[in-house]
């Protein structure tokens, strides 16, 4: 037993392989907070786009926007980054190992926050729209000044989760040789011949994806509010 | 016929069906500039759907909707436009829950009528100074009882300066204790002269303040005319069955 504890701790808990590893770590992570946020700007600013489109454009273009979203839906985020990263360059559209992750983990987000936005939209009462049609507040107003901002509030629960889930996903650019936090362990492991740098990217992800979960349980708290 | 006697709102063979059943089936109606008419009848009678149609909230089959002189269903009307004439009030106050008063009545002066932060404020906190709720400006709709948030609605629909307002229900969802302060509102409001068209119940409401009773029943006025005569002395079978009806609810 104690043999085996003093083994897992050279192995996993190696003083000298973090101190030397630890930077190239600290570099992947600021790969992997890069990613994030982008991916977070990127993704809900086209779920919300597209949530708006489907409650105001004809039915031919909010069939599209299912059809869109429910593909990307479905498909796990890996396979797009993959495809992203090794097809496109075929039909001249090569992109680096960031651009690839982002596109993808985006294109994910924005379908999974437009479906939550618009069962959101779905869920303001009727009455509001009215009310706000019979002040003479055109379609499009009503939709920003009066349902959206009632969607949003309502679904921001799930919407926290999901995007807490897909922004993880950036751990999957290191198949396609992202140097983020993920990447940088694995390539540090086998160079140092020691697990260790595993657990620090494990860490690594902790101190960065720990403040937005828990920022995430003060935001559904700030904005709950009574019907 | 002259401005002044011009009717603010003029229904003309008004026809609206959903699903193959016939709600309306050509009503004609003209209300007079003050005039406060009170609208009566069964559930299903086409009362709401009425009131719908008069500014679109339903889109009619058939017949013309007058407004201010101004047909609002021939193609060229401006809806978004002529709708700040009409004001509606719902049943269920259809207050935005995530503005204040304040906000509430000021939405539609800012983003339609393009008024700038400031005016659009004064004339809201003007509005809900009418309505006696100008300390609650500041309050969320979960905030208010169900009386102040309907005195919020109307004055979102009257901050507008409407040439008419529109009740639907008003008080129906009302506790009881807190009807009397919504109707003491509207009879403000036909004092300072607002023309108003009415779907309630409050009998006694109508009794004093209406100047005209509509009944109507399947999609078709029935029988109209002073309060006094319509719940006094009904000429139509179906209007005294209604009127006996709704006086045993009290």
């Amino acid at each position: 037993m104690q043999d085996g504890w003093a083994r897992f701790a050279f192995a996993y808990l190696n003083p000298e392989v973090a101190a030397e590893w630890g930077p190239k770590i600290l570099d992947g992570a600021f790969v992997t907070i890069q990613l994030g946020l982008a991916t977070i700007a990127a993704g809900l600013a086209l779920g919300m786009a597209l949530a708006m489109l489907r409650a105001s454009a004809p039915r031919w273009v909010q069939m599209a926007i299912v059809v869109f979203v429910d593909i990307f839906r479905a498909w796990p985020p890996l396979v797009v980054i993959i495809v992203l990263y090794y097809a496109f360059p075929y039909v001249d559209l090569p992109m680096g190992a960031f651009t690839a992750t982002w596109l993808a983990l985006s294109f994910v987000l924005a379908s999974f926050a437009e479906e939550i936005w618009w069962a959101g939209l779905q869920a303001v009462p009727k009455g509001q729209w009215e009310a706000a049609r019979s002040t003479g507040l055109s379609h499009f107003q009503a939709l920003v000044w009066v349902a959206i901002p009632q969607a949003v509030r309502m679904t921001i629960p799930p919407l926290l989760n999901r995007t807490i889930a897909i922004v993880k996903g950036t751990a999957l650019g290191s198949v396609v040789a992202l140097p983020e936090i993920l990447g940088q362990a694995t390539s540090a492991m086998s160079l140092a011949g020691n697990p260790t740098p595993l657990t620090l990217a494990a860490l690594g992800y902790l101190a960065i994806f720990l403040p937005v979960v828990i920022l995430g349980r003060w935001i559904e708290r700030r904005f709950a509010w009574k019907r | 016929m002259d401005v002044q006697s011009r009717p603010v709102l003029e229904l003309a063979g008004l026809h609206k069906s959903f699903g193959g059943v016939d709600v309306l089936k050509g009503v004609d109606l003209a209300v007079a500039p003050g005039e406060l008419v009170f609208l009566i009848g069964p559930s299903g009678s086409g009362k709401s759907t009425l009131l719908r149609c008069c500014n679109r909230l339903e889109e009619p089959d058939d017949g013309a909707v007058i407004v201010d002189g101004e047909n609002i269903l021939s193609p060229g009307c401006d809806l978004n436009r002529v709708r700040q004439k009409i004001g509606m009030v719902f049943q269920a106050f259809n207050l935005y829950p995530h503005m204040t008063a304040l906000g509430n009545v000021a939405l539609a002066l800012r983003k339609v009528q393009g008024m700038a932060k400031d005016a659009a404020e004064a004339k809201a906190r003007a509005a809900l100074a009418r309505v006696g709720l100008a300390d609650k400006a500041g309050s969320y709709p979960a905030q208010l009882s169900g009386g102040q948030q309907q005195r919020v609605a109307i004055a979102r629909a009257l901050a507008l300066e409407p040439k008419i307002v529109l009740f639907d229900e008003p008080t129906s969802a009302l506790d009881p204790e807190l009807v009397g302060s919504v109707l003491a509102v509207m009879r403000e409001l036909k004092i300072g002269g607002m023309t108003m068209v009415v779907v309630s119940h409050e009998l006694a409401f109508a009794r004093d303040a209406a100047d005209r009773v509509v009944f109507m029943d399947g999609g078709r006025i029935v029988e109209q005319g002073t309060p006094a005569s319509v719940f006094g002395a009904p000429r139509e079978a179906r209007t005294r069955d209604f009127v006996a009806r709704l006086a045993e609810r009290g």
